[in-house]
């Protein structure tokens, strides 16, 4: 693999096997880099201006993607995962995932990343090609362009390798109303699969704990099934929110504090993977608070859910779709949570990380 | 999931529920040992499904919250020795020591609160990782020979064999940099101190079916014998529990004591042979401080002089280290089933996961951030 991959590198290893500081230094090496591997990896005509930002026809932009849309989404987000690649994944394409799906959260089509790199002196050249080419061939399935970026080199010892900040902008749709607040008792609560993948695939990999399992990270875009979502439902689908960091859990606790409303979970038809849930149950952690990267909660109208449900379903992202709760009047800002036995029980916000049990 | 979904089903749920319910004509105060099954109870609801005449109270079973404090202590001043490689569970890395105890009391803004844990010493620069099992600390020694491993070994009878066998392959290895700091504890001695308490309000015992995994449950007869209690070890599923606690109500509405084994799938009498072998031949019961409850006789485990050598606290010449418990704090009284964790004035107020003051509120398993987390207030 390492020599097929150092064959593709555009930087030769023989010349430079490592990242080293003046890779940064804005001089011969950094313009080497931008123009051999930045440039030809995520082309574009925006990008291939090579100008200090990115010029874009915003009037194009939408009459080409969206008719008449007229309001823009904007997002940014790091990515500091460590190890930098892992079952289903890896620190490129989860950047490129990441934020299009919070644009697509707002209700918004993504069209452009910009991104930002900081690399660690010795950081291995073919590394980083390899992080570049994911990064290109995931903006590609998303269909957006990555037009600008910038490049800085920290000392050995500074940094964990790599760094990787992405902003996008996209344009929402007239009649697109997303927003945590609009979420009102009787919609339904939506998700397009099963829970807790992501956070258990990168959990089995990290250094200390390596278990045995065929869990991948579930990172993915999802502009595509947010499309599909809103042709269903329309201006019935009152909040998106993909439930990154916190799991599940914690998004609807958000959501539930923002929209004062309550929030009630039936824990039989939350979707969890055979080997995740074993391994949650082994590490003492609960599936609802364990990070996704390509999960989609929707909270629509109920009159539009089933409709929804099907759209989710016919997605390949969305075959395990499932109805998982309801929004309710009682207990305002609270989420609860029917047991698997019948019983019920909060489900707060998670407080710290979730830390592996003793016995 | 089999052998898990198996034990999560709402109809027999139902069943055991209705048969509990037939037998109950009054009122009976049941304690579970083990904090993984007060987090099982309250989790699942189960807690809220019982007639009215039934009380849980939630047993010492918890290893990070019986931990003392000044272990706590021992552990952060061996952890920021620029030598040491200080490992431990997850668990035991957020449960603050004294010095973050003093400052969170003695201060009223809670902006800079309780900052004295194993986490903050890793932040500060110490080298505190995270393992899943001692013999990873056994591993790292090898790996890192001009460093000193430390592991944080602390449990029931559950954890003692790992950390038993930690010890002996060191040994084995002849390993000069692989410490413990020890503080084991175990349990029956922890049921004699409840049930022979003034105060005792418990009448019967869910055992906690992991620890009866490696001991086996003969140790707990003479106990049932000499205080006519029902004890029923239980395992850890829903259905586990509620067929558990049918057991043990259906005991005692016959006015029968002895002991009964609901976690047949794992536990027989005997237990474990080859563990138990293990764990006499690198440790000898000792009496241990139980935290919020104070020293039980011949309740945990020591290094046996022979493996001395392997002692944390020697090498490091922490153990004159004591401390001061958060005059708030009601832990040991929560451990003992005197008071239920909303009981606390500090429950949920001046305590919370956030900002804890005694143990219960740390662990996973503790049943006080049990109650928090899960909306019991």
């Amino acid at each position: 693999m390492n020599q097929a991959f150092a064959l593709q590198c555009p930087i030769p290893i023989s010349d430079y096997p490592t990242i080293t500081l003046a890779h940064g230094g804005g001089g011969k090496l950094s313009q080497m880099l931008i123009e051999r591997m930045f440039v030809p990896a995520f082309a574009n005509p925006e990008l291939e201006i090579l100008h200090d930002g990115a010029v874009l026809s915003l009037s194009v932009a939408v009459e080409m993607r969206e008719g008449r849309g007229s309001r823009l989404a904007l997002s940014t987000d790091s990515y500091v995962i460590s190890p930098r690649f892992f079952p289903g994944g890896d620190i490129g394409a989860l950047a490129v995932h990441g934020t299009v799906n919070d644009l697509a959260m707002c209700g918004a089509r993504p069209l452009y990343l910009a991104a930002g790199f900081v690399l660690e002196e010795g950081l291995p050249m073919d590394e980083l090609w390899r992080i570049v080419q994911s990064m290109a061939a995931a903006a590609q399935a998303a269909g957006v362009r990555i037009v600008t970026g910038d490049t800085k080199v920290v000392e050995r010892g500074k940094g964990d390798g790599i760094f990787i900040n992405t902003a996008g902008v996209g344009v929402i749709p007239p009649g697109v109303q997303i927003a945590p607040k609009r979420a009102q008792p009787g919609d339904l609560v939506l998700i397009n699969g099963p829970v807790a993948n992501h956070g258990i695939a990168i959990m089995s990999v990290r250094e200390g704990l390596t278990f045995e399992t065929a869990v991948e990270s579930d990172s993915a875009p999802l502009n595509g099934l947010v499309e599909m979502i809103l042709a269903a439902g329309g201006e019935a689908v009152h909040v998106l929110r993909d439930p990154t960091r916190g799991g599940v859990a914690s998004s609807l606790n958000e959501i539930a504090a923002s929209a004062r409303v309550g929030i009630r979970l039936d824990e039989a038809r939350i979707p969890v993977l055979e080997e995740v849930a074993g391994a949650c149950a082994i590490l003492g952690f609960d599936p609802l608070y364990v990070a996704n990267e390509g999960k989609c909660l929707a909270i629509v109208a109920p009159e539009a859910a089933e409709a929804v449900l099907a759209a989710m379903r016919s997605h390949p992202l969305g075959r395990d779709a499932a109805v998982i709760g309801q929004v309710v009047a009682e207990h305002p800002r609270k989420v609860y949570l029917r047991s698997r036995i019948g019983g019920l029980r909060v489900v707060d916000m998670l407080s710290g990380e979730q830390l592996p049990r003793i016995c | 999931m089999r052998f898990v979904d198996e034990y999560r089903r709402e109809a027999d749920a139902r069943k055991f529920l209705t048969a509990i319910e037939r037998l109950v004509t009054r009122e009976w105060t049941i304690m579970e040992i083990c904090g993984g099954q007060t987090h099982t109870l309250i989790k699942s609801g189960i807690d809220r499904m019982l007639p009215p005449q039934i009380t849980l109270v939630h047993g010492p079973g918890c290893p990070v919250c019986v931990t003392p404090l000044e272990l706590v202590d021992r552990a952060i001043a061996i952890a920021r020795r620029p030598e040491v490689i200080f490992t431990s569970f997850g668990d035991m890395l957020r449960v603050p020591g004294s010095a973050g105890q003093a400052f969170e009391t003695a201060s009223t803004s809670g902006a800079w609160r309780g900052a004295q844990d194993l986490l903050s010493v890793k932040a500060q620069g110490g080298d505190v990782r995270m393992v899943y099992s001692p013999l990873d600390a056994v591993k790292l020694a090898q790996k890192h020979p001009d460093r000193q491993v430390v592991f944080f070994a602390v449990g029931f009878e559950t954890t003692a064999p790992g950390n038993a066998m930690a010890v002996w392959q060191a040994r084995q290895m002849g390993l000069t940099n692989f410490s413990i700091l020890c503080s084991h504890v175990l349990v029956p001695p922890a049921m004699h101190a409840i049930l022979g308490a003034p105060d005792n309000r418990v009448q019967a015992f869910l055992a906690a079916g992991h620890v009866c995994t490696v001991m086996g449950y003969w140790q707990y007869e003479p106990i049932a014998a000499q205080y006519r209690v029902p004890i029923v070890v239980t395992g850890f599923e829903p259905l586990d529990l509620l067929q558990g606690l049918y057991m043990a109500i259906k005991a005692l509405e016959e006015g029968r004591y002895g002991v009964e084994n609901q976690y047949i799938r794992a536990v027989t009498r005997a237990g474990n042979r080859a563990a138990q072998q293990l764990v006499a031949e690198v440790f000898e019961v000792c009496d241990r401080p139980w935290r919020g409850i104070g020293v039980i006789p011949a309740s945990g485990y020591r290094l046996r002089a022979e493996y001395a050598a392997f002692d944390a606290e020697r090498r490091f010449g922490v153990g004159d280290v004591t401390a001061q418990e958060s005059p708030l704090c009601i832990a040991g009284q929560i451990l003992q089933g005197l008071k239920k964790p909303h009981e606390c004035r500090a429950f949920g107020r001046e305590c919370t996961p956030e900002h804890p003051l005694g143990a219960p509120m740390v662990s996973s398993e503790g049943a006080c951030a049990a109650y928090f987390n899960y909306g019991r207030t």
